[in-house]
């Protein structure tokens, strides 16, 4: 770690104009690990712990909004949230461990850094991390890297599970910067890496994360999250699958879908979803959503197993959402 | 007051317990001696080379950087590589931190920052910026698959193996054949506790150098050694160790940097490895093992052809015991076993839980299922039949084999016989359900050790020896062997382990701790025993009922019934009576001539069966393991509360090995990459069911003194197997290949 300005601005133009390699801190449990391995190495820190972002709020819709300083725990274990939002619910308590969602907040959870190991290992080339120095993970040992959205500059999965529960019930990030407030869909949040992998993200320097604003979620008990981990617990995706459904009669009405642990960002496809649009649920239905989801999938090296992975954990998913039977995250039997 | 009238075999709590929960028990980083140095070491990106330049000047800017050590102004160190040699008895030139500029391996340390603060020392390591000439390296086991060799000097405990009939003919003519290449991925030990050193000067000048190892005296030896130093003024402490599993055999890299350090800046010094740290020194090897097995249509093995082989260091030649467990454990004519290892530039594999057979075992154990199943028969009758009652590669017999009972208690505990044999026939839900097994063997050694018991005017019986506590419950058990020994209560005994200045003990590992250090406890308390009576015979205070033949130490008391009805002394009176202010003794237990001759004739070992339910999902083959029962027969057990921890932790270890771990190597730079607890998994508790550990009763009054066998690595034998058998009965999928992760 190096040496670093720390300070804890009180209000939001404080914490905006600030010059020069800053970083954000909220929970610290990624931010504080990449400053530890050399990764990240901002000359100042703001820890961002005294703004009023520590709130969930019920909105006039119907919807919910998320404070971004509101805990990943405290957020998966809030009434209104367990109520309206399962999924995101299930989403959360999907990822990390109890120690570390206490700790994780929503808007860190929304910026967190891949976990590929080379980006982590200074020693690596990295371009996300070291622009212009190469992607030491192409060729290399990558079978947790992604699949979809990868470019020759970069095939890092970005990791969250919260993020993926977010984009299928078409979540809004609130922003504050030194130019005022914005606000974008979470699906246009997170970018492809292109040729620009270092940016993970829409965030201009000096803006905030404020909060998440949730829409009324239509899909009753029709949805769920379920994740593929090396181990049955405290293990990143490698294929995770959120789901939601609104079932009328028997038949799909409308779906939202949306994949983890593939993708460079949270992954959806538009037209895979319309797939759904009022259709009775079969297996070659989900089959071709599934396909439609994955097409243009790429391996590299080591990762042609989440190809052959991710269709019957999507087409298991769907299932799960029709019968309104959503993976619970205690009981690690897959329903 | 708790007095256990045997305490031997019974099920006490760890009398560390409490030091350790309350944060008392010292480890190696925890000493601060005062004006102590943080040192914190700098690795090499590449795998071989030569170190061009070290640019270290912006490093020293960092205030409070006292210096920064490098092969370049690193004082005086051994001249011969022989001085660098440890007890391990690995072959080959060892490694020589900051000896040259020369890079062996992928995280080998080129510098070490020392500083006043850790923060700074850590600020200025990452400013090291080290120009490297690379050179060419190999890191690919599959490319050094091509280079196998066998080493012109094995290693000390290297068993070769002898075939016996003609293995290839009798595979050729067996009915049943099943043949296939089993791998093993490279693993590490990842103890809880990071390795660390702490060396602290003394006021003449002396080292005392806490380290985590798990044996002070042969890092003193090694220190000694390496760095020229008197043996007399090193003393190596390791009171507490926060696991090992053989990371702590031999001297890691941190204990000679910071004493080296210590030696060059005249300051107490510490270095802690990071946890991607962990993964610049020792590991499991990969291994792949060959193996062939022919039978007859009945089921009986006519033939086993075992080819192994492990990677090594381009410098050392490390090797394992793998492919000679199935040719001792199984009766079968014809049989025949080959080993090599495989060089590649990284640094040389070592031991790890159950070095050899972890990796030997479990492989054979896997395609023995293989084997049962071509033969269409139920794989526990199948190893019955062909169970052998002696060494079959020896053709000795043994002191004891109880796998016959282990594997009857076992099949009874877990419901064997409800168990239906064809693969995907057991159903719940969505869930395939499998249950497999497999059985496990391991060495019971018994090695010299001496302890030292003395009983001071506090009443209280003090042992001590130079064993290591690598969290295994040592303290424990050694207290209550001197409990019974001495006929003494449990709690005024006080264990004294991990320092180098103690009575000689051999490095712990290889489950050989309890026997050996158990005996030698056991020795030198039956000894003190016997001159207490005698001194308080002979001194002229005495009362007359004290003689050695009648007299009873009980309870911490001396008793004898005389005329006059029951008499009693206790231990501080008797001190007293006998004049002295304390008594001790020392004794060494060693093999005697009955012992040797028994070496020399008869094998020993212990023994598992396993059983494993595991479920799996039918259509995304995720794998859930459900139950596990572990029968073992390891002799005499002293506490079956420790032992059975012991047992439970390895059959955690050893789901790993079949589920979760691998280190990644990139062979394009020969290092491994997912070098954090995030990336590396081990498993969970959601991973784990509940175990059932049972212990087979087993007389044997000749593997060792107590008739003990030791239980630390047992546990990894079979289990893996089990696991991975389990899983074809339950998807009538093979997999060869260790861990079995999701889409493989
Ligand atoms: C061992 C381990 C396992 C994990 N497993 C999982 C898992 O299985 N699934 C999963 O989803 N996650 C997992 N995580 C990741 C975890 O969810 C994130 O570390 C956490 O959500 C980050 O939140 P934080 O508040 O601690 O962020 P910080 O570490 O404080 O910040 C992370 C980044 O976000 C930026 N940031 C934070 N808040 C804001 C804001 N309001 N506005 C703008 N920028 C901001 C920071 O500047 C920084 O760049 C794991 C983490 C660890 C360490
Ligand atoms: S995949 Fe992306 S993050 Fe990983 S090494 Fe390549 S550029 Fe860096």
């Amino acid at each position: 770690m190096r040496h670093f300005a720390y300070s804890r601005p009180a209000t939001f133009d404080e914490a905006c104009h600030n010059a020069g390699h800053t970083r954000f801190l909220a929970g610290g449990t990624n931010l504080i690990d990449l400053m530890k391995s050399d990764v990240e190495r901002p000359a100042h820190v703001i820890d961002i712990g005294s703004l009023p972002m520590h709130h969930i709020e019920d909105q006039p819709d119907g919807g919910l909004r998320l404070g971004a300083l509101v805990t990943n725990a405290d957020t998966a274990a809030h009434p209104l949230v367990v109520e309206r939002y399962p999924l995101l619910a299930s989403a959360i308590l999907a990822g990390a461990s109890p120690q570390i969602r206490n700790m994780a907040t929503n808007g860190g959870n929304l910026n967190q850094r891949t976990r590929c190991h080379y980006f982590y290992d200074p020693a690596m080339a990295c371009n996300k991390r070291s622009p212009g120095t190469g992607c030491a993970a192409r060729g290399g040992r990558n079978r947790i890297m992604a699949v979809l959205g990868t470019s020759d500059a970069c095939i890092a999965t970005f990791p969250s599970d919260m993020c993926i529960a977010l984009a299928a019930l078409n979540a809004t990030v609130n922003l504050h910067g030194p130019d005022g407030e914005r606000t974008v869909g979470v699906r246009d949040y997170h970018c492809l890496p292109g040729e620009t992998p270092w940016r993970d993200n829409i965030l201009q320097p000096g803006e905030i994360v404020t909060a998440i604003d949730l829409p009324p979620a239509p899909f009753g008990p029709h949805h769920t999250y379920l994740k593929v981990r090396d181990r049955l617990s405290f293990a990143f995706a490698i294929v995770s699958v959120a789901v939601g459904l609104c079932m009328k009669d028997g038949r799909i009405g409308r779906g939202s879908i949306a994949l983890g642990g593939m993708g460079t960002k949270p992954w959806c496809v538009p037209e895979a979803e319309a797939l759904l649009d009022d259709r009775p649920p079969s297996h070659s239905l989900f089959r071709d959503v599934a396909g439609r989801l994955l097409h243009g999938a790429t391996a590299d090296r080591d990762n042609a197993a989440k190809i052959r992975l991710a269709p019957r954990v999507i087409e298991r998913a769907l299932w799960q959402a029709v019968s309104g039977t959503p993976q619970s995250q205690t009981d690690k039997t897959i329903r | 007051m708790n007095v256990i009238s045997t305490p031997v075999g019974q099920s006490v709590s760890r009398i560390d317990g409490i030091a350790k929960v309350t944060g008392q028990a010292k480890y190696a980083a925890e000493p601060h001696p005062p004006g102590m140095l943080y040192g914190v070491v700098v690795n090499s990106p590449i795998a071989r080379g030569r170190i061009d330049t070290v640019h270290d000047a912006a490093a020293r800017q960092v205030p409070g950087v006292v210096e920064i050590m490098t092969h370049l102004n690193r004082p005086h160190t051994a001249l011969f590589e022989k001085a660098y040699m440890d007890g391990l008895g690995v072959p080959g030139a060892p490694y020589r931190p900051l000896h040259d500029g020369e890079i062996h391996f992928n995280g080998q340390p080129v510098a070490v920052v020392l500083a006043e603060t850790f923060e700074a020392a850590r600020e200025a390591a990452m400013l090291v910026r080290v120009d490297y000439e690379r050179w060419p390296h190999n890191a690919d086991f599959k490319v050094s698959l091509h280079q196998k060799y066998m080493p012109s000097k094995t290693r000390s405990n290297y068993v070769p193996p002898r075939p016996r009939g003609d293995a290839a003919r009798a595979y050729a003519l067996s009915t049943v054949q099943v043949e296939g290449r089993y791998h093993l991925a490279p693993e590490h030990h990842n103890p809880m506790e990071m390795h660390a050193t702490t060396v602290i000067i003394e006021d003449d000048g002396a080292f005392t150098v806490w380290d985590k190892t798990q044996g002070p005296q042969a890092v003193q030896a090694y220190l000694a050694g390496a760095l020229a130093l008197s043996k007399a003024r090193l003393r190596v402490r390791n009171p507490y160790v926060g696991g090992a599993f053989g990371s702590g055999l031999r001297a890691v890299y941190n204990v000679f940097l910071a004493t080296l350090a210590a030696k060059m800046l005249k300051r107490p010094v510490r270095v802690t490895l990071t946890r991607p740290q962990m993964f610049t020194h020792v590991f499991r090897p990969e291994a792949i093992m060959d193996i062939a097995l022919g039978a007859s249509r009945d089921g009986t093995l006519q033939s086993m052809i075992v080819e192994g082989v492990t990677d090594t260091s381009r410098f050392e030649h490390n090797m394992e015991n793998i492919v000679i467990w199935g040719l001792i454990n199984y009766r079968c004519p014809n049989a025949t076993a080959d080993y090599k290892v495989a060089p590649r530039d990284t640094y040389t594999s070592s031991d790890m839980r159950a070095p050899g057979a972890a990796t030997g075992v479990n492989l054979l154990e896997m395609a023995i299922d293989e084997m049962a199943y071509a033969c269409t028969m139920d794989p526990l009758a199948f190893r019955l039949h062909n169970y052998s009652d002696t060494d079959a590669m020896h053709d000795m017999p043994l002191t004891s084999k109880a796998l016959r009972e282990a594997m009857a208690q076992g099949a009874r505990h877990f419901g064997w016989q409800r168990r239906s044999m064809p693969p995907g026939s057991m159903r719940d839900g969505r869930e395939l359900i499998g249950w497999g097994m497999a059985t496990g063997i391991w060495d019971a050694m018994f090695s010299p050790t001496s302890a030292r018991a003395r009983l001071g005017q506090d009443g209280r019986l003090h042992i001590a020896t130079a064993a290591s506590d690598i969290g295994t419950g040592t303290y424990t058990i050694l207290a209550q062997t001197a409990a019974e020994a001495f006929g003494m209560p449990l709690d005024r005994i006080d264990v004294e382990l991990g320092d180098s200045t103690l009575p000689q003990c051999p490095t712990e590992g290889g489950s050989w701790t309890a026997a050996s250090a158990g005996a030698a406890v056991w020795l030198a308390c039956l000894s003190l025993r016997r001159k207490l009576i005698d001194m308080l015979a002979r001194s002229k205070n005495a009362p007359p009922w004290v003689k050695q033949d009648t007299v009873t130490l009980e309870g911490g008391i001396l008793h004898d019934v005389t005329e006059n009805g029951p008499v009693s002394l206790s231990l501080p009176d008797a001190l007293s009576l006998a004049g002295y202010d304390a008594l001790e003794a020392e004794e060494t237990a060693k093999p005697g001539l009955r012992g040797k001759i028994s070496q020399m004739r008869k094998a020993r070992f212990t023994h598992s069966a396993v059983f494993c339910e595991v479920r799996v999902d039918a259509e995304l083959g995720t794998v859930r393991v459900t139950r596990l029962v572990n029968a073992v027969a390891a002799g005499r057990i002293l506490n079956p509360k420790t032992a059975a921890s012991q047992i439970r932790g390895a059959m955690v270890m050893a789901t790993g090995m079949a589920l979760h771990e691998e280190s990644l190597m990139d062979e394009r730079v020969g290092r491994f990459m997912n070098h954090n607890f995030a990336e590396y998994h081990i498993p969970t508790h959601a991973d784990i069911p509940d175990m059932d550990v049972l212990f087979v009763n087993e007389h044997d009054d000749e593997v060792s003194p107590l008739g003990v066998k030791g239980v630390g690595e047992i546990g990894m034998c079979g289990t893996a197997a089990a696991i991975a058998n389990a899983i074809f009965h339950a998807t009538g999928r093979r997999h060869r290949n260790l861990p079995i992760t999701p889409g493989a």
